[in-house]
């Protein structure tokens, strides 16, 4: 092992760099961030320019994915759409990082009736399928782009939840908890600078996981017509109406999935590497992997 | 039992009165880690506190910190009574006892380095107004004990048992405590490490006037560093003394029992010496034995050992045993003649 002085995050990114998966996850999320910030003006045509001409095209010079059964270009609305799904997979996992992970600390932390109370309560929210959940929501707060965030934050609110207390419940029997009391720590500063850096990793890869599935309930739930509302352009909504034309336009579906397979792969490399590279026992993912085998 | 306030002068920093810990268990009868032990740690003395595994020795330490909570009874430090503080009033007091843990690996958060696990007493208690301040402070506690300034940016992965125990100490110290509680500080070391360690615990009590508390599973453990030490059997302390005095004349026969499980560096004497072998194990600190709790492995028991509870009694100047035929007994085990008992 060649030593690294510096720090841990330093040290974790300088890791990263040599870990081929993971610089093709980064990279991709980059493009995607890059595509998401200004994908109306790398659109090279209107995402609701219709042309009745021009309807059900393969994909040619002039449109390099096609165009779907009202004449759009499909590029167009991939580079378009990128933005919505980063939006809701960044802004639901947001919320479900932020309400689960607090509640799962308290739950883990303080036990008893704390712990009965909150826990009980992301049980009822786990009891739902997911969907059904998510589609209970969007009908009692309206169908739209934000109501679906919320929605979907909700739906995974009692994953993060349970991820955190398990990891807490853990934790907090470990002998460094005991010191850190000895030495007279308060109770915030021991969650904050000794439970919490020592769940990070299943915490990442729970995260890397929710952006993706964040992603796909999205699409699903644009198609019920819950989430984003036509013509707005979003991949799931994209990749369900191309459905009906898999067999004479299969690029009105394979564009749109490619983009969602894309996005799902590289947030999944990219939580791999993580996890492995912020246990400060390791010092490259390669090692990392090599050492777990 | 009383505290043992007859043996010399001193201040005290710190005191446990008639204390008790149990721990209860679903459905059965609480168990009784600590059941009654009084005890009195003087200003610049170490005390050792010995025991086999179960006889509630830590959990006395970690009384003394409140890190458990008592049952019954006072946890006295610095005369103030602590028993009844709350989690939040007891963070001033963290600075004014220390702890130092049996497992340095455990006891250090393996995500941080080691110069923030040192530094934290330092930011808990604000005792560094600046990082370079504070940066300063642990460069110097680590040279305190014996290590280089510049592992401070390592992890305790990079280090070996015996450095990990140093930056334990280190932070034990950051403080400036009164007291110093050691949970076992050498057991889980290898043998040359544990020299390492009790002649750097010797050291810094001599250089800084430190007040140990010192718990150990084998009386060998104690000899050399403790003023005084006290034996724990099943939640209560059976004897207390000198270590002169206890290796010399043991009143107690568990005392006895324990000296002879030490092995002697001389082949000769280790071949024909006498050893006292306990037979049984511990009972159950849930349903301790009635009268003297070491009753039912003593090769000594009387009929009325069943009866009554021994009190520590005085049985030299600054010696004292909890049992009835204290001497007598340990005379008896160890007579080369004595026929009775399973001791060879």
């Amino acid at each position: 092992m060649s030593g690294h002085p510096d720090g841990t995050p330093r040290r974790a990114l300088s890791a990263l760099r040599h870990d081929p998966p993971a610089v093709a996850g980064t990279v991709v999320l980059l493009l995607l961030l890059v595509v998401g910030v200004a994908g109306r003006w790398l659109a090279p045509a209107g995402v609701n320019d219709v042309d009745v001409d021009g309807m059900l095209r393969p994909p040619s010079p002039d449109h390099p994915f096609g165009t779907d059964e009202l004449g759009r270009d499909v590029l167009s609305r991939v580079l378009v759409a990128a933005r919505v799904s980063l939006e809701v997979g960044l802004v639901s996992v947001g919320i479900a990082l932020l309400v689960g992970v607090t509640v799962g600390l308290l739950a883990g932390w303080y036990r008893g009736w704390v712990d009965n109370v909150l826990m009980r309560g992301m049980d009822v929210l786990f009891a739902f399928p997911v969907l059904l959940l998510a589609v209970a929501i969007v009908a009692v707060l309206g169908p739209g782009l934000l109501t679906a965030m919320v929605a979907i934050g909700v739906v995974y609110t009692p994953i993060f939840a349970r991820v955190t207390r398990a990891g807490v419940l853990s934790v907090r029997e470990q002998v460094f908890v005991r010191a850190a009391v000895s030495i007279g720590a308060s109770d915030a500063r021991i969650v904050r600078r000794h439970v919490l850096p020592n769940i990070a990793a299943p915490l990442i890869v729970q995260t890397s996981l929710s952006l993706a599935f964040a992603i796909l309930s999205e699409a699903a739930l644009s198609f019920l017509g819950l989430g984003i509302q036509p013509p707005d352009p979003a991949w799931g909504r994209m990749l369900y109406d191309g459905r009906g034309f898999v067999t004479e336009a299969w690029w009105l579906g394979v564009f749109p999935g490619a983009a969602i397979f894309l996005t799902v792969l590289a947030f999944n490399l990219v939580g791999d590497a993580l996890r492995d590279v912020l246990d400060p026992r390791q010092l490259t993912v390669g090692e990392a992997r090599r050492s777990r085998a | 039992m009383t505290a043992d306030a007859a043996i010399g002068p001193g201040e005290t920093v710190a005191e446990l009165a008639d204390l008790k810990v149990w721990f209860p268990v679903p459905g059965g009868a609480p168990v009784r880690a600590v059941d009654g032990v009084s005890l009195r740690v003087r200003r610049g003395e170490t005390l050792g506190l010995v025991g086999e595994s179960g006889s509630g020795k830590s959990t006395t330490g970690l009384a003394l910190l409140r890190l458990v909570d008592p049952t019954a009874g006072v946890v006295r430090v610095d005369g103030q009574d602590v028993t009844r503080w709350s989690r939040r009033r007891l963070r001033g007091l963290r600075r004014r006892v220390a702890m130092v843990f049996q497992d340095p690996q455990a006891s250090l958060d393996p995500r941080r380095t080691i110069g923030a696990s040192v530094a934290e007493p330092l930011v808990v208690h604000r005792l560094a107004d600046t990082a370079a301040a504070r940066r300063r402070r642990v460069a110097e506690l680590l040279e305190m004990v014996g290590l280089r300034a510049d592992l401070a940016d390592r992890h305790p992965h990079e280090l070996s048992g015996g450095q990990r125990q140093r930056v334990g100490i280190a932070r034990a110290l950051a403080g400036e405590p009164d007291l110093i509680v050691l949970d076992e500080p050498i057991a889980s070391l290898d043998l040359s490490v544990q020299a390492q360690i009790m002649n750097l615990l010797r050291g810094l009590q001599r250089d800084l006037g430190l007040t140990y508390l010192f718990i150990a599973h084998d009386l060998a453990a104690v000899e050399h560093l403790s003023d005084r030490v006290a034996v724990m059997y099943l939640g209560r302390i059976v004897e207390t003394g000198t270590p002169e005095q206890l290796y010399g004349e043991p009143a107690h026969p568990y005392t006895a029992a324990l000296l002879s499980a030490i092995p002697v560096a001389d082949p000769r004497v280790e071949r024909h010496r006498r050893r006292i072998i306990l037979s049984g194990d511990v009972p159950s600190p849930a349903d301790p034995p009635s009268g003297c709790r070491f009753r039912t492995r003593c090769p000594q028991a009387r009929p009325d050992c069943a009866e009554v509870d021994p009190a520590l009694v005085e049985v030299a100047a600054g010696q004292r045993a909890a049992c009835r035929y204290a001497g007598e007994a340990v005379r008896a085990m160890r007579a080369p003649t004595a026929g009775e008992g399973p001791g060879r």
